[in-house]
This record gives structure tokens, sequence and C-alpha cells, in this order.
């Protein structure tokens, strides 16, 4: 816990806006008679500041759309930020030329949620895993090659007898072991885990969420951990970042948040987890459905479904402020004290 | 009526005829579920969970057939019913609600029409009047606009409010059994609590009886009476929610309950259920579970256990460990 204050990446008002509009053909209305063209935009993320330390696991948690999975994508450079700036220890990457993103993408891996979609079906085990080596160190020999893929793939727990297989002859539990073990090939420093354990079955969820525990106690990694399941989020993460429509609602120490959530998104959230003894639903209950990111409410994009709305909530954007627990809300109503 | 039980699972094997010999995806489960009663099937991805539920209106296609046992429904024998006469009871007097709403309703047609074709195909009214009655169920389902909504199709509806129209076209024809296979599994947090909190509402207000097929434990807890839990095929274990969930017996239930993260455990390493869940086409002799077992003694691996009463009206469980089983060749 000694090297959790250093600060390994640094996010400071990321936007990510996707361009939906189509050809020019489909972007053609009339408006009054007279033609014009029109744009339409996913506001998938708005302006996102976020501090990510060595050593520690970070999860962000939403609904389905709120943007957290293209937040990982975009720190990843896997999406260009429409405009933020995104630091990887001190250098700012994201801006870079895909050349000089090189070295970084070897810091920086990803493991995807369905390991069945993201290892390729004609490639073995060995193929998969040496890949990423062979690109990001020419200058290994073979013989060195093998014995890191056989290395690796001891630690997460795959027989490296089995490395001439293909994909479809293993499990999902295992499959998603060979997902991580090509993460961890090049020895990153920072893992974004993009809902690694949701397509998997309670007893191999465990398996995995043991392996990522220890992956990160081993090599000192860092994880952004995106999930939509709250049970597990309590389990592994240091910190949590809480995310609607996307924006950050807050951020706080894992045990702060579950102890006392302060937004009111994220009360309703952590309401909603089903728990085991537990036989009633005393959940709090959100009026109305999730506003489209198209068209994205005014103020504060919660207030539409916020029961402590008033005038102010409508009409301007709460900032991120901390509060007196040390937690990050962006809440008007816990600034004013009367949430 | 009153006297027969909602539904009377007996000796219930399922087959599936593949090109190398039957593969045997049920082995013999019972179980009985009263008027009003809800239970949860639970168990991993091959357990046979979904075949189960499948199997008690005979939704089991080729190659896969009923090979021996009995469905008894408000005491009347259905599993050995024709096709025609189980039409009565399919989606009229037991409803089946399926995990992907947009997959189960028809994305050409809009929400009204399939509601009013699902009322027509059951019962002799005017199309005006099956409009009144899909309107009425609809507000049941706290759904705002009822009137709008039926004009819609399914993909101007969210996630939630698919599902929730689901579940109002399982009400229709105001069934007295409704199975819900992974309700929940495609929908967030919030919106799983809305659904689960609106079917138990339901179920008791209108006192249906529910099977409710997942692999979550938490939504189990919350919302059922018992548990039916299952490995490779069988029950291993059924008995009061209340009970399975403080006590387990089933080394397989316990592993599955240390298995979830809670909080008395953050932090900390889950316990791991060594293994995985055995393939259909080699399910190890005598015990299913006795290779994965960390409590498995030397007759495990010749016998099978049975399904034992440890205490009258409590958990029954079949493990060899509670000693009671008798053996079966």
């Amino acid at each position: 816990m000694t090297t959790m204050n250093k600060l390994l990446v640094r996010l400071h008002n990321v936007v990510k806006h996707f361009d939906i509009s189509g050809g020019f053909l489909d972007r053609i209305s009339f408006t009054q008679g007279r033609p014009c063209l029109r744009s339409t935009t996913v506001k998938a993320i708005n302006s996102v500041s976020l501090d990510i330390f060595q050593g520690e696991i970070l999860s962000i948690v939403g609904e389905s759309g709120c943007g957290k999975s293209t937040l990982g994508r975009t720190i990843l450079g896997l999406y260009p930020p429409t405009s933020g700036e995104i630091y990887f220890q001190d250098t700012r990457v994201d801006n870079l030329s895909s050349d000089a993103w090189l070295p970084f993408r070897r810091q920086m891996q990803m493991v995807f949620q369905d390991p069945y979609a993201s290892l390729n079906p004609r490639m073995t085990v060995r193929q998969i895993l040496e890949e990423p080596v062979r690109f990001h160190f020419p200058e290994l020999k073979t013989p060195e090659v093998r014995d890191k893929v056989s290395e690796v793939m001891l630690q997460v727990g795959v027989d490296p007898a089995w490395a001439g297989r293909f994909p479809h002859e293993f499990s999902g539990g295992q499959r998603q072991r060979i997902s991580i073990a090509r993460a961890l090939m090049v020895d990153p420093m920072f893992i974004v885990a993009d809902e690694p354990i949701s397509a998997l079955d309670v007893s191999i969820q465990a398996q995995i969420l043991n392996l990522i525990m220890d992956c990160q106690e081993r090599f000192g990694l860092t994880y952004m951990f995106i999930t939509h399941d709250l049970s597990v989020v309590e389990h592994i993460s240091t910190r949590v970042a809480v995310m609607y429509l996307g924006t950050l609602c807050e951020l706080a120490n894992k045990e702060q948040l579950y102890q006392e959530p302060l937004h009111p998104y994220s009360r309703a959230l952590l309401s909603a987890i089903p728990k085991l003894g537990i036989t009633n639903f005393d959940h709090i209950r959100l009026k109305g459905e999730v506003p489209t990111p198209i068209n994205l409410p005014s103020g504060c994009v919660f207030h539409t479904r916020c029961p402590y709305t008033n005038k102010r909530c409508q009409q301007e954007m709460p900032t991120l402020l901390t509060a007196s627990n040390g937690t990050m809300v962006a809440c008007h109503g816990v600034e004013e004290g009367r949430i | 009526m009153a006297q027969h039980p909602l539904l009377q699972v007996q000796d219930l094997v399922v087959k599936f005829r593949l090109r190398f010999g039957d593969l045997t995806a049920l082995n013999g489960i019972n179980f009985t579920l009263a008027p009003g009663e809800r239970m949860g099937l639970v168990g991993e991805s091959g357990a046979g969970k979904s075949v189960a539920g499948f199997s008690i209106i005979n939704l089991i296609s080729k190659p896969g057939f009923i090979a021996s046992g009995r469905v008894l429904f408000e005491g009347e024998e259905i599993s050995s019913y024709p096709l025609e006469h189980m039409r009565d009871i399919r989606g009229n007097r037991i409803s089946m609600i399926f995990q992907d709403p947009m997959m189960t309703l028809n994305p050409v047609l809009t929400i009204g029409t399939q509601m009013v074709e699902t009322i027509l195909a059951h019962s002799k009214v005017s199309t005006a009047h099956a409009r009144e009655i899909a309107l009425e169920k609809l507000a049941k389902v706290y759904i705002s606009s009822p009137g709008k909504r039926l004009g819609q199709y399914p993909h101007e509806l969210s996630g939630g409010m698919r599902q929730r129209v689901v579940i109002a076209i399982s009400l229709l024809t105001n069934p007295s059994l409704i199975i819900a296979d992974e309700p929940t599994t495609a929908l967030d947090v919030t919106i799983q609590a809305e659904v689960m909190a609106l079917l138990l509402e339901l179920c008791k207000n209108e006192r249906m009886g529910l099977i409710l097929i997942t692999h979550d434990l938490g939504v189990v807890s919350q919302v059922t009476e018992k548990i039916a839990v299952m490995y490779a095929g069988r029950i291993v274990e059924q008995g009061p929610t209340k009970n399975i969930i403080t006590s387990p017996k089933h080394p397989y239930t316990q592993g599955l309950i240390k298995a979830l993260p809670q909080a008395e455990n953050t932090g900390r390493r889950l316990y791991q259920i060594p293994g995985m869940m055995p393939n259909l086409t080699s399910i190890p002799p005598g015990c299913a579970f006795h290779p994965r077992c960390d409590q498995a003694m030397p007759m495990c691996r010749d016998h099978t256990p049975v399904l034992c009463t440890l205490e009258p009206g409590l958990t029954q469980v079949a493990c060899h460990l509670y000693g009671t089983s008798k053996e079966k060749a």
C-alpha cells in the first residue's frame, strides 16, 4: 500500500462523442421547407476527470449505456477522445502518433468481457500468447518466447501442455484465464478489465476474481475494473467510480461508498443489490427511464429521475467536489447539505 | 381442485438422442409446488435447470424426449397430453417468461398485436375486448401510458420495459403457474430489482405459483419460498429458502454460497469449487459431484446418493455425508 499514492493514469476533462449522423443523404432534413444538414452525436463521455493510482483496483460501475466501457477504451487509445487530456505516468498519451503509442501499449493491456469472442478461434493458445511478445520484444529468441508462454500459463493456472490446443477446446473459465494470460505476456503495469466475469458461472467467477487479485499482489498491477455487478465491486476494489449517462457522479473509497453513498444515484444503485438472506425489496425506485445520450438533460444529467431535484439541478451542471468524508461527489443537493 | 398440489414432478427423466447414444439431461427429478408457492431452481450452466423448466410444459424438442416420469398439473397428468390438448395449458394456465425479451417479442409486430393475438388464441372474445384486457395487464405491470405502448414496436421500448411487456403477456390468460427462465439476467441491477419486485407482487396478489430458474442465489433468496439446487441433471438439495441459504447441507450448495462475494469476506480470496461441471456425456459414476467434493468418501465413487429428508418438512439432501442415504445401484 506504500506505492498507493503514485499517480499512474490521469484523465483531465475527457470527452468522447460519437458522430452517428451517417452519410450525406442520411443527414439531409427539411426545416420549414428548406433543406439543411443535421448531425447527431451520442455523448458517451462528458468531461470526466479521474486519477488512477499505482497498485489500486478502481472499479467503474453504472448501468448499461453509461459510458463505462467507452471510458476504458478511450484510456487505452482504442478510441481517440473528442477533447480532454489523458496522462500515463506524466506523459500525455491521447495525442500521440501510433508509433509513439507503442511503448505505452505494452504498459496498458485489456481483458474483454466475452472470452468466446476475444480469442481468435483459428489460432492455437501458443500463437495467441506468443503474438504480443514477438511484437513488443522482437529481440527475443524463440526458446525464450516459449519459456515466457509456459511461465505465464502456469501463473494463470492453465497447463502449459495444452498450448497447442485451440480456444474452442477450453471451457469459459479457462478461456478467460487465457485472455488474462495474453494481457500479462508483455508485463503490463495497467490492465483495463471490461466485465471480465459477467459471462461466467458463479463458481468460475470466484476463480477468476481470485486470479485477478493474485496478479495484483504478485505483479503490483493496477486495474480499472469495469462491471455492473456491485457485490463483486465491493469484494475487490480499492476505490469505486459511479457513472451515469457519461458523467462521473461519485468517486469514493470502497468502504465509504458502501457505508454511506452520497449521490442519490449511487444510493439507488446500491439499494438494488440482491443480497443473500434479505427477503424484502426496499430498493429506492427511480422514476422513468435513463434518457438517451443523444439529447442529454440540461443541468445535472440525473435530474429527470432524482427524487431531490430542484430548479438549480435543472439548470446548472454540478461539478465533482470533495465532501466532508473525502468522497468526491457531483451533486448540488449534497453540496448544499439538503440531501 | 384445492386438495391437489399445483404441480407435481415425479421421477422425470429427459434424454437427448444423439449419434453416439442417449444423453441424460434430467436424471429423475422430483418436486411439488403448492398453489401460490414460489420455488427457485438454482445451478450452474449445464445443470439441467432450463431443461427442467421446459419439460414441465413439454417444450422439449427433438432430439430430446421425456424418457420416463410424470408431470401432474392440478392433478392432471399433462406429460402424456397430446399436442392439441397441451396448447390449452401452455401460455394459458402455465406461462413462461424467457431470458431475453428482445428474442421473445416479435420485432415486426406491435406490442398490441402480440398481446391481442395471445388472448384470441386462448379465449373467444372480441378484438375490442382483448385490447381492453391487454391495457389492463399493461397497467398492472406499471407501464406508463399503456394505450400508446400498444401501438409501439419492441425496439421502441427499453430493456426493462420490454421484460415488463413480456410479463404482461404471460399474465393475459390469468395463469396459475409462471415459469421464469433467467428473467433478469439480461437486465441492469436497478431494473432487475424492479422486475423481480413486480413478479413477487403479482405472484402474491394473484396467488400464482412461480418457478424461477436462475443462477443468482441473491435473487432467489429475495423472491422464493423454497429452492431446489441442481447438479448434473439431478436435484442435490431442496428445502425452504431460509434454511438453504443459512445452513446449506450439500457440499455443492455450500461451495456455491461460499463462492459469492459478500460483505464478510471482502478483499479476501473467495472459496473456489475445484474443477468444473462435468459434461453430460461423461457424468462421473456414483455421486456426480465427488471429483470436485472436498469431503468425498470412497463410497461416493460407487453409489449414487438419493434425496433424503433430514428433518421432516425441511431440507432434503442427496449426499452420503448425512448417512441416511439408501443405496441405489
